[in-house]
Formats: C-alpha cells, structure tokens, sequence
C-alpha cells in the first residue's frame, strides 16, 4: 500500500519542530508500524537526508520504549497493543498518517520522536520499591503467604511497561495510572505494606513536582494503555494517599 | 473537588424533592419553603457551607483546568479525544461553566431578592407566599428557557461528574463500581429532567391561571 505520513521533525530540544509530510510506498500489511518507519528512514538515508528518530528497543511489546501518537491516539488504533505490535493492515492504501511524539511538559522532545521519560524513573526512585536488606541471607519471597487475589491484582498493576501511553493520551497529561499501578503492586503485597505511606506520599510528591496533570477520571488511560491496567489502581493509590495524609508522621 | 461534588449531589437531591412538592401540592410546598426560609439552622449553618462547597466546587474545578492545560504546553496536531473517553468527561469546564453562569442569574434573580426581602427590608413572614412566588418566577417564557437548557448542561455534568467523585474518593471496586455507574446514570438523568418538568408543569398551569 501506498501511505503519506505527517510526522513531527524536530532537531533538538530547543528547535520550534514541525510536522512534515513523507511519501511511503510499497508497504506491507504484515509490517510492524516500526518497520514501515524502518523503510522510510532507509529511503530517507538512500536520498542523503536525516532519518526520522524514534524510541524502539524490543520490538515485541514488553520493554515500554516505543511510543507515537498515531492518528491521535497513543500507540494507534487498537487495544492493548504497543506502536511496536501494531501492523500495517490496521490502515488502509491511500490513508495519511499522523505521527507526533507522546506530549506532556514533563516529557520534553528530545528530537523528533523521542521524548525524555525519565520523568517516570525519578517517580519510582521516590518509592516505587521495597527496602530489603540483599546481604546474601534475604527470605525467599514464596515464604511470604500472600492471597491469590491479591497476588493477581500486583501482577496485574506490575506488567505496566512505563510507557508513559497513559500520560500522552490523557488529555490533561496526567500520570496518574502509571504512578498507581506502581503503588499498588507493592501496595498489595505483605512486604510492601511497611513503607506504605511514604510510598504513596512521596511518588505522588515527586509526580506532582514533575508537572503532570490531575485526573479528571476520564479513563482514557485505561483505553489506551498497552497492558489494560485498570482505573481500579488510581482508586487504591486515592485510598492509600488518603490514609497516608491521614494517619501518616 | 470530590468531597464538594459528592456535598453537592446530596444537595441537589434535596432541593429536587422539595421543588418536586410543589407540584403535588401549594400548601406542603408552602410549609417547607417557609421551613427552609426560616430555620436558623437552615439559614445560618448549612446555607454558609452549601455556599463554601459551591464556591470550593468552582474555585477549585478553575485551579485543576489551568494546572492541567499547563501540563501541556503543546497541543497535539491531531487529538482523537473521542477514541477512548467520553464528551461528557472531556468537558466538565464547559459544562460547568453553564452552570455557573445559570448560578449567578439564580442568585441575582432569586437568592438577592430573598435576602433583600427578609433581612434588610425585613418585611414580615408571610408562610404562603412561596407557592405563588415561584409560579410568577416560571411564568416568564425566557427563564424556562434558560432553566432547561441549563439543567441540559447538568445532566451532561453529573453523567461523569457522579462515578467520578466516587473514584476520586477511592471507592472503585468490581463489586460496587457498576453499582454507582448505574445509580450515576439514573442520576444524571432523573433529577435534570425532573427539574424541567417542575419548570414546565408550573409555566404551563400558570399560563392556565
């Protein structure tokens, strides 16, 4: 199929950026979106000019490094799926297509596509983890009884790959789903029971510091997000922020 | 935000059922009304906190969308904002600000005269005169007008605005959580259209008169 593509060029944190428009031919449903982009950075290679930059590590939806807002929505058309899985066949011959890095002021554009998360790293270095002493003697986790409910749910807020989707779609650019799902996984759990509170109160600081959004409960998120994680995460985190504000030192 | 929404929606119900009296009868709407107007609770304890919730309500709804628009300095060239979450959700500040504004014509139309009447002309109590207040008020073509298009607005606001508060407030759970959407929905839909009925009922019996 033949495809034009509208994608944001932008050379470095401080140029202006602007969306410019790039042909693309011969392209295969059964390509990834990245490998299309692949076959239009060798064409741009192929005519001296500079490729297109964008984030991409695994290529198979686990590691949360590709991003692109397509079409205006964060990882494209689809469900529960990364920019990564998501293939040519979704649009049709002839389409124009949008490409736009995730936008948020706590994700600046480092160039063209890529964006600077990291934002979401300083968020888990506030307390996105437990304190456990690794001398050599630490207790095997299974030894912990941990109900099958419970242990689901962490799971389930734990296979968030920090994409930042979340952040990008919602229209506030809020990281509310990201922030939660990595409370609750320890949340959830016994060993993280322990510094609850200044998890909860500390990675909510460190968010608000970074300059997202507030949630506004629209559940774009929720749609949008490669991994399904549920609203359900950002209810926990109010609860567990509430009782922290209350009850904490 | 939540806790004031959530005093709000508790409010709202209440001002809806005492409206909703009228309808049935002049003389219990009368007694409430009088009630209402009267009570030194009433006027001196709860009017003050509804006030405060209204304004934090607002105040706050203002604070939250000028943090949020910060947050994003620039816009996406292409935003499908329809994709994955509701009108209603995207547009809480547009419809709120409707009832804002249908807020300050009913303080200026109604709550000013009510205060000027009572407590700087201090005229003397007269228990009856509510019912006939408010069929004169719906009387005018353009006030219903304005009532129901507002009440359009808030329909549309308490279609997100109910289950959000309860999220905000921590409380979503499979259990529950269909429970409140649904309570939600007969919500935003019930009281609004409730309340213009009572508007329509009362222009058109008026007319009648």
């Amino acid at each position: 199929m033949n495809l034009t593509l509208k994608i944001w060029r932008q050379k470095n944190k401080q140029d202006k950026g602007r969306m410019e428009t790039y042909p693309v031919s011969n392209i295969s449903g059964d390509m990834s979106f990245l490998e299309m982009l692949d076959v239009l950075n060798e064409q741009l290679i192929n005519d001296g000019k500079e490729p297109v930059a964008f984030d991409h590590d695994c290529r198979e939806g686990i590691c949360g490094m590709c991003s692109l807002f397509i079409n205006g929505e964060a990882h494209g058309p689809g469900r529960e799926i990364t920019t990564c899985q998501l293939h040519m066949r979704s649009f049709k011959d002839g389409d124009t297509i949008h490409i736009e890095p995730w936008r948020a002021a706590a994700f600046p554009v480092v160039k063209d596509l890529v964006t600077d998360r990291s934002a979401l790293d300083r968020i888990m270095n506030a307390g996105g983890f437990v304190s456990v002493n690794t001398s050599g003697n630490t207790i095997d986790a299974n030894t912990i009884p941990v109900p099958k409910a419970d242990a689901d749910k962490a799971f389930d807020a734990a296979t968030c790959i920090g994409c930042g989707a979340c952040v990008a779609t919602c229209k506030n650019a809020s990281a509310m789903l990201f922030t939660s799902a990595k409370v609750s996984q320890l949340a959830l759990l016994p060993q993280g029971k322990v510094e609850a509170h200044d998890r909860v109160l500390n990675m909510v600081h460190q968010m608000d510091l970074e300059g997202f959004g507030n949630c506004t409960n629209t559940g774009a998120c929720e749609v949008e997000c490669p991994k399904g994680i549920s609203l359900e995460n950002i209810a926990r985190m109010n609860r567990e922020y509430l009782s922290a504000s209350v009850t904490g030192e | 935000m939540a806790l004031s929404a959530l005093f709000l929606l508790i409010f709202l119900l209440q001002h809806f059922s005492i409206n909703l009296i009228s309808v049935f009868s002049a003389d219990a709407f009368n007694e409430v009304s009088h009630f209402m107007g009267t009570n030194p609770l009433v006027q001196f304890v709860m009017q003050p906190i509804l006030m405060f919730a209204v304004v934090f309500h607002f105040v706050m709804g203002f604070v939250l969308e000028i943090q949020n628009k910060k947050a994003r300095p620039q816009k996406y060239a292409y935003y499908k904002g329809s994709a994955n979450a509701s009108w209603m959700s995207r547009n809480m500040a547009i419809s709120g600000l409707f009832i804002l504004g249908f807020l300050a014509i009913h303080m200026w139309d109604f709550w000013f005269p009510e205060m000027q009447y009572k407590y700087i002309a201090m005229n003397p109590e007269d228990p009856t005169r509510y019912f006939g207040e408010l069929q004169h008020k719906f009387g005018d073509v353009w006030r219903v007008l304005v009532y129901c298009i507002t009440f359009v607005f808030l329909g549309l606001h308490l279609m997100h605005g109910f289950q959000s508060a309860f999220q905000s407030m921590g409380a979503n759970g499979s259990r529950f959580t269909p429970t409140i959407k649904t309570i939600g929905k007969w919500y935003a839909i019930v009281i609004p259209a409730g309340f213009i009925f009572i508007a329509l009922f009362h222009a058109l019996n008026g007319a009648n008169h």
